[in-house]
């Protein structure tokens, strides 16, 4: 650190630049006028220029006010809505002219001879820093905290304790995860439903290649809201339907499909978004925010991209009255992995 | 079931071959109907005197093509079928097989229904001409009585989805309410492919999924119907006939509903908000900087004090 | 106060005065310069945009209900009615279809979050290819670091209260980001969410972050910045009269509270006009949040559109050990990714001090090229970025220009390592080609494009010597040779206890220093000065002892001036 202190007290700047090696500083440039500077006409010319812009500005509030009271809400114009452009086309062009007016007044017409502030170092100088110090260690001495170790002890350990309070009072924000994420509301028998409209399925309700976007018909007796929306985030499934000869299923789900109906769960196995967008010829399913890939074919496997599991296949039946029904819950947690998920 | 998917450099050829063939054909079948819907066109626009005129000309013609008993109807379907057989013969036959049986470069249509051809022949993706990871839409090489007799045809040859009435598609009773819920029903089963605007958006491999802005109702329906290429069927037995409408509905509001906030950007979402914050906003601004550091015109030669 | 102020004006100031001292403030900051160039107003646009923020966000919070209260849609906005929502959905769509200027607001207010973090990146930028976060500034560069991360959170938080289905679907994307964090995740998750996913606590929760702890946070900062940008005063480029001690430039008042108060309303109004004229987050066309629905071409806003492009091109690792799961292909991109930019932007001012050992105070800015191993980190970081980036569009770009998305994702699993190697590698060589071609300037001056003939037959171009100005401003930077730590033993033969690092600085200095081209001394000057006339290979040139000029002319040695 540099010690040579300039007359105010202030540390100097050492000299950090290669400036002036080899090429001398020739020093500031003269100051050139500018045609406003030295021709009263081009000044005049300048000034009406900016009174004119900051005068349209006022126009272009007063046309604000206007289209705010005459033009309708839901008007439009053009193909868009008319308030919003009427509105933000006057107030921006307001706003611009303002400022376009008062860059311009400082280009032209204010001076423009440059000046030069000298700097000094961001340190302080080292008179201040002994007496920084003095200042600091008298207040120390003063309090006694150095001398009087029980009391810095406690106080130290009281804080750190305070910390817990406020943790503590977050533990309130939500409930324990327990197991809630590894089941969903389907159970043997539940309905499968068309989302949406609630309609019940029947297997030959499903043409080849159909899909069929679908939901536990329980899930209409949830009370509205929370219950049912953290319900249908777990439970959505897809239905599709593919030849028969065409599914290579594991051995112990040979029988969790219906003649060709196979169902799986609709939240994506990487981050959770829904996955349907299906490709009947392929029998590939797609997701669309990061485009893991699964075979619907091939018991969910993982094709392409980031997801490292296969879509939890949910086991279906027909039950007596010829509806499609779950044979059970899924038989592993659905959506995103999360570290207890094992 | 599957249209084209693996149809590739065969199917191409077949498509060359066929063409000036069906366009002949086209004319002999088609002279007869256009006339007949010219004279309707007049009718609506040109009043009586026209009508009177054009009736008298065509008046024989107007009668076969519009049956009014049930033998007539009949016979006119029977030759509808027949001159679809002969079109199909010739710019389909190559790659379906002589009898729809399909081949290896395309698969069977019987049983597809009207609907399907309706759709891929009234979208131009049939007859196909590249080979790619889809068959995409093009300009139409089919005049509508053309694809209707084709529709006819491939109909006889199997029960399948038939092309859906006017009543079917008419969604002009439609309330706000069964409009809002075909948005509920567009956003759960299409949008994932199709985006929440209907805009498209990407599938595997260089596949995609079409946007449907530019789609008639008709087209729309029957895609729902038939499931072309890799999309999907969406059954009447699950998606109802009053889904698809109110689906379709929905589609409809959306177009005629202004672009509310400015340019809609594609409508494609984040990216190109992002694009235009870039280019639009950063790129003026950084322009408008180098305007105001810049300094007022200097006069040359003249030097300060 | 002058004699001449008029009683109304001078009352009030000295009753200030009297109060708090008013006349010692403005004597002492009124006239505080600022130098003049573009991209020292590149950070004003952020803190312009984060006034606009505040302002449009405050109007937006007069009708925005932060309530996930589910409700039955009866509102202006026909395609939606009877639907059920949010109430914070219900009331985004009456802001926008039923307040006057309601849209227009939510659209300035977007439009201004995003010019907010894009105009902090490219004040970052500047801020790093000219070397401006070296001492005394490196405690501004990292609360600019600090600033850059909330602002990506604020941002984030922004864009999920609206609760349509894009930003439940990002909201979705969190919940699994924070469930792939080891050990805590799950239980992390359950805290914010109140619950399950999507439970109805989360918006009601973010709000408050988003309207009153990050701003405060970010308000007070920002004044720390500029608070600092005082007290340093403001870097400069270099050129004749500028020195590392002083700074040129133009005074606050009048000049600068002109431009810079003119920048502000244009700020504004680009952003208003953005706001009237391109429609953004049209939310009454996603519709309300649902989780079994999903739109083709689901985003994030632009800044986090890299963390999405590492997600989708993460290869999916995932590993199970002792019944527990670690989700790699989450983990890494997503916290990953966010904590190497927060890390790696937060030491980098203290790595390149360590390297060069350079402990002065810097007030003069770098040309990027004379600092071409710095430059070139960061393009391939640019290089980084820009690839992530196009792998969180991969859908958008797979349709526009008919590509699989399979094929852009696997080049970029590849051109993610590749890339910014190559870009580090071309970057520096351009810098020094151009640090070459600086100092060819200064020994030999300019080519004029002026062929002649010598006597004896031989062609030469001839080369106009530098304008002093211009000269100086080439080599006004240092000089940087590699770290040299000689023979590392002292006088008695006892190599130096810290020995090894030494050598691993030395070694990291001379690839930082090892190949940049050296400006001129002054005897290399001078050697061309005199030496210059007619080279070996025919390139002589032409050179000026006293220049004609009344400035003085650098470059050139005796001889003819052809003007």
């Amino acid at each position: 650190m540099s010690s040579d202190l300039s007359s105010h007290g202030e540390v100097a700047i050492p000299d950090a630049s290669g400036a002036g090696d080899p090429i001398p500083d020739p020093g500031l440039p003269p100051h050139e006028p500018r045609l406003t500077d030295v021709d009263e006409q081009a000044a005049k010319r300048a000034e009406r220029q900016v009174a004119t812009l900051f005068g349209l500005a006022a126009l272009l509030i007063i046309a604000f006010v206007v289209a705010y009271l005459v033009v309708p809400r839901h008007a439009a114009f053009l193909g868009f809505g008319a308030s919003n452009l009427a509105l933000g086309s006057t107030l921006g062009l307001a706003l611009l002219f303002i400022g376009v007016g008062a860059v311009q007044w400082a280009r032209r017409l204010m001076d423009d001879h440059e000046i030069v502030e000298e700097r000094h170092s961001s340190s302080s100088s080292e008179q201040d820093r002994a007496e920084a110090i003095a200042v600091v260690r008298q207040g120390a001495d003063e309090s006694g905290i150095g001398r009087r170790t029980l009391i810095r002890r406690t106080l130290i350990g009281a804080v750190a304790t305070l910390g817990i309070a406020p943790i503590i009072l977050l533990a309130d924000l939500g409930p324990l995860p327990g197991n809630k994420s590894a089941h969903t509301i389907w159970r043997r028998g539940t309905r499968i439903a068309n989302d949406v409209t609630f309609k019940l399925l029947r297997p030959e309700d499903l043409e080849l290649g159909q899909l069929v976007n679908a939901v536990p018909l329980t899930l209409e007796d949830l009370p509205e809201g929370k219950e049912r929306n953290n319900a249908r985030a777990k439970a959505s499934v897809i239905l599709v339907r593919m030849e028969e000869n065409q599914i290579r299923a594991l051995p112990n789900r040979k029988n969790w499909g219906v003649g060709g109906i196979l169902c799986y769960s609709k939240v994506c196995t990487h981050v959770g978004c829904p996955v349907n967008l299906y490709e009947r010829v392929t029998r590939h399913v797609l997701c669309p925010c990061h485009q893991s890939t699964f075979d619907l074919a091939d018991n969910g496997r993982v094709v392409f991209g980031p997801a490292a599991r296969s879509l939890p296949q949910l086991p279906i039946m027909v039950d007596a009255d010829g509806y499609l029904v779950a044979q059970s819950d899924f038989t592993e947690p659905v959506g995103p992995s999360y570290w207890e998920r094992g | 079931m599957r249209f084209g998917v693996r149809g590739r450099s065969r199917l191409n050829t077949g498509g060359d071959r066929g063409r000036p063939r069906l366009n002949t054909g086209g004319i002999r079948v088609g002279s007869r109907i256009s006339a007949v819907l010219s004279a309707r066109r007049r009718h609506r626009f040109a009043g009586a005197v026209v009508v009177m005129i054009a009736l008298g000309a065509f008046g024989g013609a107007y009668a076969l093509a519009s049956p009014s008993s049930k033998a007539s109807a009949d016979a006119a379907q029977a030759t509808q079928i027949e001159e679809g057989r002969k079109l199909f013969a010739v710019s389909c036959s190559s790659c379906h097989g002589l009898n729809a049986q399909g081949t290896n470069e395309g698969p069977t249509l019987i049983g597809v229904g009207a609907a399907a051809v309706d759709f891929q022949v009234g979208t131009g993706r049939m007859p196909a001409q590249q080979p790619g990871a889809q068959i995409p839409p093009k300009k139409v090489v089919f005049s509508d009585e053309e694809i209707a007799a084709l529709s006819a045809y491939v109909a006889s040859l199997g029960p399948g989805p038939s092309v859906p009435s006017k009543e079917q598609l008419n969604t002009s009773d439609l309330t706000d309410a069964e409009i809002a819920e075909g948005g509920e029903l567009f956003r759960t089963n299409c949008a994932s492919c199709h985006n929440v605007a209907g805009k498209g958006g990407a599938l595997t491999w260089g596949k995609y999924a079409p946007n449907l802005t530019g789609s008639s109702p008709r087209h729309i329906y029957e895609a729902m119907l038939t499931g072309p290429q890799q999309m999907p069927v969406f059954s009447e037995a699950v998606i109802t006939p009053d889904d698809k409408r109110k689906i379709i509905g929905y589609l409809e509001a959306l177009k005629t509903e202004p672009s509310r906030g400015g340019f809609g950007l594609g409508g494609l979402g984040p990216v190109t908000e992002g694009l235009a914050t870039w280019i639009v906003g950063i790129g003026s601004l950084v322009i408008i900087t180098v305007w105001i550091a810049s300094r007022g015109q200097k006069v040359k030669g003249v030097k300060g004090k | 106060m002058s004699s001449a102020t008029p009683k109304a004006v001078s009352a009030p100031l000295e009753f200030l005065d009297e109060r708090v001292g008013l006349a010692k403030l403005v004597k002492s900051n009124l006239r505080k310069v600022f130098p003049d160039h573009w991209s020292f107003l590149l950070g004003e646009i952020a803190l312009y945009s984060f006034i606009v923020l505040l302002l449009s966000g405050t109007f937006l919070t007069l009708w925005f209900k932060p309530s996930m209260q589910e409700i039955v849609y009866n509102g202006a906005y026909g395609p939606m009615q009877g639907l059920h929502m949010s109430e914070a959905f219900a009331s985004t769509l009456d802001i926008s279809f039923s307040v006057r200027g309601g849209l227009l607001m939510r659209q300035i207010h977007h439009w201004a979050a995003m010019l907010f973090i894009g105009a902090m990146t490219i004040h970052m930028l500047r801020v790093f290819f000219t070397g401006a976060f070296r001492k005394p500034r490196e405690i501004n560069w990292l609360i600019g670091t600090i600033l850059l991360q909330l602002g990506l959170i604020e941002g984030f938080t922004g864009y999920s209260l609206p609760d349509d289905l894009l930003s439940g679907t990002g909201l979705r994307f969190v919940e699994g980001l924070i469930r792939s964090v080891p050990v805590v995740g799950t239980y992390v998750s359950f805290f914010l969410f109140g619950g399950e996913f999507p439970g109805d606590a989360i918006i009601p929760r973010l709000y408050p972050i988003h309207i009153l702890l990050l701003p405060g946070l970010i308000l007070a900062l920002v004044a720390a910045h500029i608070g600092l940008v005082v007290y340093h005063k403001h870097t400069q480029h270099t050129g004749s009269g500028r020195t590392n001690k002083n700074v040129v430039g133009y005074p606050l008042m009048p000049v600068y509270m002109a431009k810079a108060g003119g920048f502000f309303f244009i700020v504004f109004g680009v952003t208003a006009l953005m706001g009237a004229l391109f429609q953004l987050n049209p939310v009454w066309i996603y519709g309300p949040y649902n989780a079994a629905q999903v739109g083709a071409g689901t985003q994030p806003d632009w800044y986090m559109g890299w963390v999405e492009g590492g997600l989708r091109i993460m290869p999916n690792w995932e590993t199970h050990i002792a019944g527990f799961t670690i989700s790699w292909n989450i983990f890494i991109p997503g916290v990953g990714l966010l904590g190497l930019l927060a890390v790696v932007m937060s030491i980098y001012p203290f790595i390149e001090r360590w390297v060069t050992g350079d402990n002065r105070e810097h007030h003069l800015l770098d040309k990027p090229r004379n600092q071409p191993t710095r430059t070139g980190f960061g393009v391939a970081g640019m290089t980084f970025y820009g690839l992530l980036w196009i792998g969180g569009g991969n859908d958008i770009i797979a349709t526009t220009f008919h590509l699989a998305i399979n094929d852009i994702t696997w080049f970029l699993r590849i051109a993610i390592f590749i890339g910014p190697v190559i870009a580090f590698m071309i970057t520096k060589r351009i810098c020094i080609g151009l640090q070459r071609r600086d100092r060819d300037k200064l020994l030999h001056g300019t080519e004029s494009g002026i062929v002649m003939r010598l006597p004896h037959g031989e062609f030469i171009e001839v080369h106009k010597p530098l304008p002093m100005e211009q000269a100086y401003e080439l080599a006004a930077h240092d000089r940087q040779e590699p770290l040299d730590i000689g023979a590392g033993v002292d006088h008695n033969g006892v190599e130096a206890p810290n020995r090894r690092i030494l050598r691993l600085r030395a070694r990291v200095s001379r690839f930082w220093f090892g190949d940049a081209v050296q400006k001129p001394t002054a005897g290399e000057l001078e050697a061309a000065h005199t030496h210059g006339h007619g080279h070996d290979d025919g390139h002589g040139e032409l050179e000026a002892g006293e220049s004609e000029a009344h400035r003085p002319e650098v470059g050139a040695g005796s001889g003819k001036t052809p003007t």
